[in-house]
């Protein structure tokens, strides 16, 4: 079978994937994605390149993209709908597939109030399931949205989706998945796991509904740094769940980094044993350098 | 009903510059807002007499938005108009640019900012409710609409921030899609939001620029 790229290939042939997260910076110097990029080669199979995230201003993750792979690195290349119509979407699909970028995850993306231009207007034009079919057809029917057809190479991603199995309403999570595999996605990555018995309830009701045959799942992972980030992740993200038990571990610590790094080497033990779970996507936030020795230790490489 | 808002009382002097002033308010949406009633307009006349900015006259008209009949009830007051440097006009967006189509020689002032189309929840407690996107979709949502209530207009909602509720760009603001999805449940109607709703079509509001 001919694979799209090297995470389908991964996934696919049923083995254990790691995709870790490489955030783009605030300016155009290439050598701060080069040099997380150095820190990570060899311990995921591919890597996320954010697009804009929390709406701040930063390299784009389609120049992002090309980075890594001018140093033969297989990025997944994040895409919101919160800047781009479905004009400008679905061009960048095409863009993005021509210069060899395989893997696109397609989000709805946070709202702009949050980042560094909250003057901006959000585009919205679509949302992330709308976007994730358009894509789909895209590529196995060669049309476009409004219908007219492709006229010379459908792009050939493999189309990835984010999950929240800890949003409230919690009885509408997996349903959402479910419309993101009936959509056409391939694999998804979830929001980072700390609440463990939510995430078993969430992934009971997946395998219930045979879902994981369907559809890749990587539970995201992300090693608390600091109690400071633990306490913003607490009480200012949305979507976050940390629960207070976690919350009191890194409270208590002597070394919270240590304590951190403990949490995410559990989690990723405890997760790796949930029937159903596909793989990991690890987030370290301005803490890349710790990957490599997390995977190593947890026996993922 | 179009909800407005007034300017900040200094924004609008400075705008103003030098009187004297002509004040139009509206009879409709701006009286209810309680920001271009017969009550507002008084109010800002006192206020800038206080700051030694004269008012030739004002009106309240009914509704501001109505072009012949704006004609009719300003024809009354050409004198006092013609005295004035300045028109403020205490309308929404529409009101303003009906009485710029009439009043052509004097600079207009908007005194108010315009926000959406929304429902009086309480006095002076607006909430929004319609985009008038050219089609409306909430059969497919319970008669709730997430287009103008949702911040990210998302068709297969909800997304994954809102907590306990309320939706993660305002704490004070209930997350549509929680009301949306606690209704159809109450209607047993859970079924309707499986289903994946297209992209929407929106040539129908932004082509249509005038309905006759």
């Amino acid at each position: 079978m001919n694979f799209r790229s090297n995470l389908e290939r991964v996934l696919s042939e049923k083995k254990f994937a790691v995709t870790a997260e490489i955030g783009p910076p605030k300016g155009a110097d290439s050598n701060k994605i080069r040099h997380k990029a150095e820190i990570l080669r060899g311990c995921a199979d591919a890597y996320n390149i954010t697009d804009n995230q929390t709406a701040v201003v930063r390299l784009s993750s389609m120049g992002g993209s090309f980075i890594l792979l001018n140093l033969n690195l297989e990025p997944i290349m994040q895409m919101t709908c919160r800047d781009r119509n479905r004009i400008a979407l679905q061009s960048d699909v095409l863009g993005a597939a021509s210069v060899g970028v395989r893997n696109i995850l397609f989000i709805t993306g946070d709202h702009q109030s949050f980042g560094n231009h909250p003057d901006a207007r959000g585009v919205f034009d679509l949302d992330s399931i709308q976007l994730i079919q358009i894509v789909k057809n895209m590529r196995d029917h060669g049309i476009f949205q409004s219908g007219d057809k492709i006229l010379s190479g459908n792009p050939e991603i493999f189309i990835g989706a984010a999950s929240n199995p800890f949003a409230e309403p919690y009885e509408l999570r997996v349903d959402r998945l479910e419309k993101k595999i009936e959509a056409g996605a391939d694999f998804i990555q979830t929001q980072s796991v700390f609440n463990l018995d939510r995430f078993n309830v969430w992934m009971d009701e997946v395998r219930s509904r045979n879902l994981d045959k369907k559809i890749h799942i990587l539970a995201g992972i992300t090693p608390l740094k600091s109690l400071k980030m633990t306490e913003r992740m607490k009480f200012h993200v949305p979507g976050v769940d940390i629960p207070d038990r976690i919350y009191e571990r890194m409270k208590n610590a002597v070394d919270p980094k240590h304590e951190g790094y403990n949490l995410a080497l559990e989690l990723i033990n405890d997760i790796k044993k949930i029937k159903g779970v596909h793989g990991l996507h690890i987030t370290a936030l301005f803490w890349e350098d710790i990957i490599p020795h997390l995977v190593r230790e947890s026996g993922l490489l | 009903m179009i909800i407005t808002k007034q300017k900040d009382i200094n924004d609008i002097l400075k705008s103003i510059k030098e009187g004297p002033v002509f004040i139009i308010g509206c009879s409709e949406c701006a009286t209810l807002c309680h920001t271009g009633g017969e009550e507002e307009v008084l109010s800002i006349k006192e206020f800038l007499k206080n700051k030694n900015i004269n008012t030739t006259g004002w009106v309240i008209l009914e509704p501001a938005c109505n072009l012949l009949n704006d004609k009719r009830l300003l024809k009354k007051h050409n004198q006092e108009i013609q005295k004035a440097k300045k028109i403020l006009v205490l309308a929404c967006g529409n009101g303003i640019q009906t009485v710029s189509e009439i009043i052509k020689d004097i600079e207009i002032v908007p005194g108010t900012d315009t926000l959406f189309l929304g429902e009086i929840k309480h006095l002076n407690d607006f909430e929004k409710r319609c985009i008038m996107c050219g089609e409306c979709i909430q059969d497919l949502f319970g008669s709730i609409c997430p287009i103008s209530r949702c911040p990210k207009s998302m068709l297969n909602g909800p997304c994954g921030g809102s907590i306990n509720g309320k939706c993660e760009v305002n704490e004070n603001i209930d997350c549509v899609w929680d009301i949306i999805y606690k209704y159809l449940k109450e209607k047993g109607q859970l079924y309707k939001l499986k289903e994946i709703k297209s992209p929407k079509n929106w040539s129908k509001s932004t082509e249509m620029r005038r309905v006759i």
